[in-house]
Order: structure tokens, then C-alpha cells, then sequence
């Protein structure tokens, strides 16, 4: 069977495959570049346009009657028709605030657009990688093995919701991997059997995967396995929208107010590619002291309207180094906003821009996770990922941000992880992975990396003005691994037939102890965050409706690596009976 | 030479030409002494003609092409506007815009490298029955092989070339469709 990797991302979205030679391949992807034009590319925008009637068919070669469009045409119509394009699909995925399955993109489209859910997006995305696989390459997907990448950081919801998105785009056959972990496997990949001289008992790899638009940690310590050397995800960091897009956005600014003028949005996307390709060159190494940045205006008249502007050496260090990548203290916490009372519906970007805070704030957290006394997490070992990260300068940055904590507690600094392949790796990865699960090569393990919790109203009689104490009861255990199962028995809920139950929904990313069917107080529990609410309703069937049915509650994390909750009567009617609690429900 | 080849050439030429002086006087000189054109042969045209007839497949590559470098780095309307009375500032400000532009669109897609590896200037030894597509004898160009002169061009090699391909229906010779913001 083909075995397939898919890094589902944020801004790109790329695919690697296993070559003839048994090495991976990352294959190109038939796409609409412009109007009329098709163009086979490594990597497809995660990019949807829903298509103005006078733009006619975004025909493709296999489909002449499309009405939108996916990848690079789509893209650059962003610049010039932005309320009909889709950006950051997989951000809205994982944003709990709203209904994902409901029609909410894009957001500013005009009344003549038909909206889109996330999950339908992320279906298009997907569907556009299947054809373009069938149509480029006679590759059927549907019938491939898939390894489909998700954030560390994405919940039991957002991951379901990713798998629904997958099988409406017809791949049966997936499973999740997370994105840290894929570039990881990678790395593994690439360097054969000499990572068990890279690496040691006792090592922790931090991952550090700075996207376009996403941040994301994880740490996966090195453990000894009956002499053999045995991988295990021990923590994942928060779901953090700050990426190397918001440091071209910053840059862009700088030299807009340079130019003091006010730019289109043409001019400013003309801008923002400068200022990326200036970034790029003022952080090398033995770079330029200045970078001229031309911005061309609008019409067909280049010369006599072209804006110039320069960025320098020092405002780069200003901006990326001190703004994003800023020396901070052991033990800075990332800073947030205080929220205003009226909580807008947007995209829930990081208050805090420094990326060095945000990690810092990740090791505190996830201090113990790797069995270490504290303050903070110490990893011995890092591997970057992702676009920002290609550069030197940046790296060497945040390690030497890094090492300055260790060093404050009195531990060995960290080495970078030498051979990383910073766009492609986590496709790469992820195939890697798809071949380890057939026996070649070796396994992370890890299972969630959260303990999931339901929201059980305490018996306490009401009073005015105060909540009622809330009972928080663990339906999944950290680390469940895939494939297990857990029965919460000694919990019993009623459920009226035909009445929606919806239940409040929590998960913690660092209560590792708690054993399934553990029953707290929230009160007492700081480090557990509220998720969207689940849902369940008991059809009319074998039971009349209205009566109250006594259930508990059933946990399973399937080969797929999303979580299944059911409720399952005390006393079934029929063999096996139970009913499946939907995750993520939204008014 | 195809269109798609003399395309290239022109555009890699006319950037040397701008910014590489010694470049713009050797080139000058070349004119020069560039021997007239010889007159076309009748007889082997209309054969060339009727053995490939005029291939609509690659005429779209080059307006493909065309589109590309329009699309990423504004190249037609550079040259389609008369720089004659712009100073130098503005003509430097908007080849950077062209040059950032169509240099990303063509290193997306495909190699340019050079064909020789020494560095203009330097002598080297050119043995006999070398292949002449890809390196060309000037000056006193007399005698049998092996040579020995001077490098004056390492030549360039495109390598890899994938453009986009247009599309049944589409017409290709739109390189950029007028815009009118609402």
C-alpha cells in the first residue's frame, strides 16, 4: 500500500511520498497559479478564493467547471479581492470559540459569497492534494495510508474535526501524527542508525517549530528501553499564533512609516515580500548593512511611481531580535492582555510577540514533565523547525536565550541537533513515520498529551450571584496511548431521552497523575483550561421518550489518535449499546 | 535560436547590460564588429517551415513565460515604458523591483548556471573537437585545436525549466488583465 505524508499547514501545505530508491520525495502538486494557468509546485498555499462570477471557471485540468480555487492563484487573489479568500483555515480549526463546522469564512465577505465552515476548507485543501496526487501523478489516495500532521497543541476536538475534514475529502486511511514529532522523525529519517550515537539515555529534544503563522513546542525525552534506546513525547507546548508572518507584518510597518505614505493593500503585500526577502538577507551572516526595498505602485507605469525605502542592520535587530527573539529573564512568563469585557470573534493571536518569553514560559510549565526537579524543563538537545527558523542568527538566539537558563540552574547547555530540513520536514516526517508503523524504524511514543476532563455540577444548594461548585472528572488519562480504553463507572449521569446533554469540556497539559475516573473540585485546579462543550443526546428507540436513562461515561483513543467519548447505559437494552458524545458543539 | 531561448538571453543580457559596465563596453564592441547578417537562405526556411510547422504549444511558453515574470516581477510594463527621460535614480528604483521579482520567478523555476567553471578573464585551454553549441570561438578564430585564449563569457545553462502551462480555453496572449477596483 502507498504510504503518504501530509503537512496540512497554516500557510503551506506539502506532501512526500516514498520514491522508487525507498527514500522520500516530496511531490509536486498541480495547481492553479493564475488565471488559466497551471503550475506544478512543492508546496500548495493553504489558500481558498471563492471565485466573483465575472472571473468565469478557476478551471483546473480535471475539473473545468470549479467555482473556486486552491493554492497559488488563490494566494495572489488574497492581494487584490481579500474578502473572497480564506487564510488560516487551521487556525480557525482550533480556535474553540466558534462553531467549526458552521459557515464562518471568510469573515468579511461581502452578502454574495457563500462562507465556508474550517472543516470545509480543510476539506478543499485536502480534496485539491488527492486530485492533484491522481491527476499529476497517478497517485489514488484515497486507498494510501495517510499521515496527516496536526499540532501538537491541537486538542481531541480540533483533531476530530481535522479527521472529518480528511474523510470528506475521501482518505479513508489516515492517521495523525503531531508536527514536532513528524520533524523529529525526520531528522531520524535522515540520519539512519547514527542517531543512536547522537542521542543518549536521558537526553530531552526540545523541539522548536516557528511557522508562518503558528508556534509550537514540544519536548521528546530519550528513555532506555531494555537496553535499547526508546523515544517518548513528554510535553507539548500551547497553541500560539505568532509566526515569522507577523515579523514581515512588523517590518512592513517600519518602512511604511519610513515612507510616509499611506500604501494599498497591493502596495503593502508588494512591501511585506520585500521586507521578507531584506529579513532574509540582513540576518545572514556577513550580510549587507542595509537592504533597498522598491515598492512598485499599482498601474502599468513602473518608473515615477515606485516607492524606495531601506531597511538596515540595526533595525532588524531591533525589531526581529529585540521585538520577537529578546533575552528575557528565567522563569518570563509570556505577557497577556487584559481582555476587554466584549471578546471580539477573531482569531485568538498571542498578546505577547517575544518568542523567548513564550518559551520560557513552556519550560516553567512543563518543568517536571521529564521526571527533572525544576524551575524549568532542561533540554539537552534542540531541533528547530519551520521557516523562521532557517536562519543563523535566529537560532543561535533562542539557544543562547535557552542556555542563559540553564546555565541559572546549574545544567549543561543545550545543543542544536545538526541537519535540519526546515520546510519540508514535517511532510518528510510524517511519511517516515507512515513506514515506522509498518515495522521500518523507530517509534516515538507519547499517547495524548493532555488528561481530558468533564464538568460535573457538585450538589450544593444555589445561591445567588455564585456558580455552582463545579466537580472536574478525568475521562482521559495523560499518555493514553492509542488503541486503549477507560470506563468511568463509578460516575453516573442521567440523561432524559431526547433532550441534549451538553457537558463542559477541560483538558490540562500538565496533570499527568490523574488516573481516569479521578473526581476534584475546579476550584482547586489551575491548570486545567476550559475547551469547547460536548454534546450528547439518547435518540427515542428502544426507550421512551423523556425518561431519565442512568449512563457512565467510556473513553477511547483510537488507531486514528482522536478521542471517543460515549455514554453507555447502566443497564443496556441491547448488546453493546451506547451512544457517541460529540466533541466541540458551538451555538 | 527558439523565442523562449532568445527571451532569456535578451533578459539576462539587458540586466548585465545595465549593471555591469565592462560588460556594457564588451558587448558594445561585439556589436561592432558583429559581421553583417548574412541573407537568409530561401530554400532551407521554407523547409524548416515545413518540417516543424509553427507549434502553438510553444508560443504559449513563452507568453507563459512572458505572464510569469509580468505576474512577479512587472516586467512588461518595464519595458514597455520609455525610460529615455527618467533619471537614473528611478530607472535603479524600478529594476529592483524587476529584478527581485523576475530573478525569484525564475529561480522558482529552473537552474541557471554557467557553462564554464573558470572566471571570466582567465586563460584557458579549449581542446580540439570541443562541442560548439556550448562554447563559441571569437576573435582571431583560425587553426586547428587544441587552443588556448582568453574566457570572455562563461555562457549559461538553464537547467530544469518547468513554466506553467496554459490551460485549454485560456488565451494565452493576456499577460495581464486590466484592473478596475471597485
Amino acid at each position: 500500500m502507498t504510504t503518504l505524508g501530509i503537512d496540512l499547514g497554516t500557510t503551506h501545505t506539502a506532501v512526500a511520498t516514498e520514491a522508487d530508491d525507498g527514500g522520500v520525495t516530496v511531490v509536486d502538486l498541480p495547481q492553479l497559479v493564475a488565471r488559466g494557468s497551471v503550475e506544478a509546485r512543492p508546496l500548495l498555499p493553504s489558500f481558498l478564493y471563492l471565485a466573483h462570477e465575472s472571473d468565469g471557471a478557476q478551471a483546473l485540468p480535471w475539473d473545468e467547471t470549479r467555482t473556486f480555487a486552491v493554492g497559488e492563484a488563490a494566494r495572489a487573489r488574497g492581494l487584490d479581492a481579500p474578502t473572497r479568500v480564506i487564510a488560516s483555515a487551521k487556525s480557525w480549526l482550533s480556535h474553540a470559540g466558534v462553531d467549526r463546522r458552521s459557515p464562518l469564512l471568510p469573515r468579511d465577505a461581502p452578502d454574495d459569497v457563500e462562507r465556508l465552515s474550517p472543516v470545509e476548507v480543510s476539506w478543499r485543501y485536502l480534496e485539491h492534494v488527492t486530485e492533484a496526487l491522481q491527476h499529476g501523478h497517478g497517485i489514488d489516495a484515497a486507498s494510501a495510508h495517510v499521515v496527516l500532521t496536526v499540532p501538537a497543541s491541537f486538542d481531541a476536538a480540533a483533531r476530530e474535526l481535522t479527521v472529518e475534514a480528511a474523510l470528506a475529502a475521501g482518505l479513508e486511511n489516515v492517521t495523525l501524527l503531531e508536527e514536532p514529532q513528524a520533524a523529529l522523525y525526520a531528522w531520524l529519517a535522515r540520519r539512519g542508525d547514527a542517531w543512536r550515537k547522537e542521542l543518549r539515555v536521558g537526553d530531552v529534544v526540545l523541539v522548536v517549530d516557528v511557522g508562518g503563522g503558528t508556534t509550537d513546542f514540544s519536548a521528546i525525552a530519550v528513555r532506555d528501553d531494555d537496553g535499547a534506546l526508546a523515544l517518548e513525547r513528554v510535553a507539548v507546548g500551547q497553541h500560539i499564533l505568532l509566526g515569522g508572518d507577523n515579523m514581515d507584518l512588523f517590518l512592513a510597518h517600519v518602512c511604511e512609516e519610513k515612507l510616509d505614505q499611506e500604501l494599498g493593500p497591493f502596495e503593502r503585500a508588494g512591501l511585506l515580500f520585500a521586507c521578507r526577502a531584506a529579513k532574509e538577507a540582513l540576518l545572514a551572516d556577513g550580510g549587507p548593512d542595509a537592504v533597498p526595498i522598491a515598492v512598485a505602485k499599482r498601474g502599468a507605469k513602473l518608473l515615477g511611481g515606485t516607492l524606495r525605502t531601506e531597511l538596515t542592520r540595526d533595525e532588524i535587530a531591533r525589531v526581529i531580535l529585540e521585538g520577537f527573539f529578546p533575552q528575557v529573564e528565567l522563569g518570563a512568563q509570556p505577557i497577556a492582555r487584559p481582555r476587554a469585557a466584549l471578546r471580539s470573534m477573531g482569531l485568538p493571536y498571542a498578546d505577547d510577540a517575544a518568542i523567548t518569553r513564550h518559551l520560557s514560559g513552556f519550560l516553567t510549565r512543563q518543568a517536571t514533565a521529564s521526571g527533572g526537579e525544576g524551575p524549568i524543563l532542561r533540554p539537552t538537545r534542540v531541533l528547530f523547525n519551520g521557516g523562521v527558523m532557517k536562519s543563523t542568527r535566529l537560532r543561535e538566539r533562542l539557544l543562547a536565550a535557552l542556555n542563559g537558563w540553564l546555565m541559572a540552574v546549574g545544567a549543561e547547555p543545550a545543543q542544536e541537533l545538526e541537519g535540519a530540513d526546515y520546510d519540508l520536514a514535517v511532510a518528510r516526517g510524517a511519511l517516515a513515520f507512515g513506514l515506522a508503523r509498518k515495522g521500518r524504524g523507530v517509534r516515538i511514543r507519547g499517547g495524548t498529551a493532555r488528561a481530558y476532563y468533564v464538568g460535573i455540577e457538585g450538589n450544593a444548594p444555589a445561591i445567588p450571584g455564585v456558580e455552582p461548585p463545579l466537580d472536574l472528572l478525568c475521562v482521559a488519562p495523560f499518555g493514553m496511548e492509542e488503541g486503549a480504553a477507560t470506563e468511568m463507572q463509578s460516575a453516573e449521569l442521567g440523561v432524559v431521552v431526547g433532550e441534549p446533554v451538553r457537558l463542559r469540556f477541560f483538558g490540562s497539559s500538565v496533570r499527568r497523575d490523574d488516573a481516569s475516573g479521578a473526581r476534584f473540585s475546579q476550584r482547586r485546579a489551575h491548570d486545567v483550561d476550559e475547551l469547547a462543550p460536548i454534546e450528547v443526546t439518547l435518540p427515542e428507540g428502544d426507550r421512551t421518550l423523556g425518561d431519565v436513562v442512568p449512563v457512565y461515561l467510556r473513553s477511547e483513543l483510537t488507531e486514528v489518535g482522536t478521542l471517543k467519548l460515549f455514554a453507555v447505559p447502566h443497564v443496556p437494552k441491547k448488546d453493546g449499546e451506547r451512544w457517541e458524545i460529540e466533541l466541540s458543539v458551538r451555538e | 535560436m527558439s523565442f523562449s531561448a532568445r527571451l532569456f538571453f535578451a533578459w539576462a543580457c539587458f540586466f548585465r547590460v545595465l549593471f555591469d559596465g565592462a560588460f556594457a563596453a564588451r558587448a558594445n564592441t561585439v556589436r561592432d564588429v558583429l559581421p553583417p547578417a548574412p541573407p537568409p537562405d530561401p530554400a532551407p526556411v521554407k523547409e524548416a517551415l515545413k518540417l516543424a510547422k509553427p507549434a502553438p504549444a510553444s508560443i504559449d511558453a513563452a507568453l507563459q513565460l512572458l505572464a510569469l515574470f509580468q505576474r512577479e516581477g512587472r516586467f512588461v510594463d518595464f519595458l514597455e515604458q520609455d525610460i529615455t527621460t527618467f533619471p537614473d535614480a528611478d530607472v535603479g528604483t524600478a529594476a529592483r523591483v524587476v529584478h527581485e521579482g523576475c530573478r525569484r520567478a525564475l529561480h522558482g523555476h529552473g537552474k541557471v548556471e554557467p557553462i564554464h567553471a573558470e572566471e571570466e578573464g582567465k586563460k584557458v585551454d579549449v581542446p580540439s573537437g570541443f562541442d560548439g553549441a556550448t562554447l563559441k570561438l571569437v576573435g582571431n578564430v583560425s587553426g586547428k585545436g587544441p587552443y588556448r585564449g582568453t574566457l570572455q563569457h562563461r555562457g549559461w545553462r538553464v537547467v530544469g525549466l518547468s513554466l506553467p502551462e496554459g490551460l485549454a480555453g485560456f488565451d494565452a496572449t493576456i499577460v495581464a488583465p486590466a484592473e478596475v477596483e471597485l
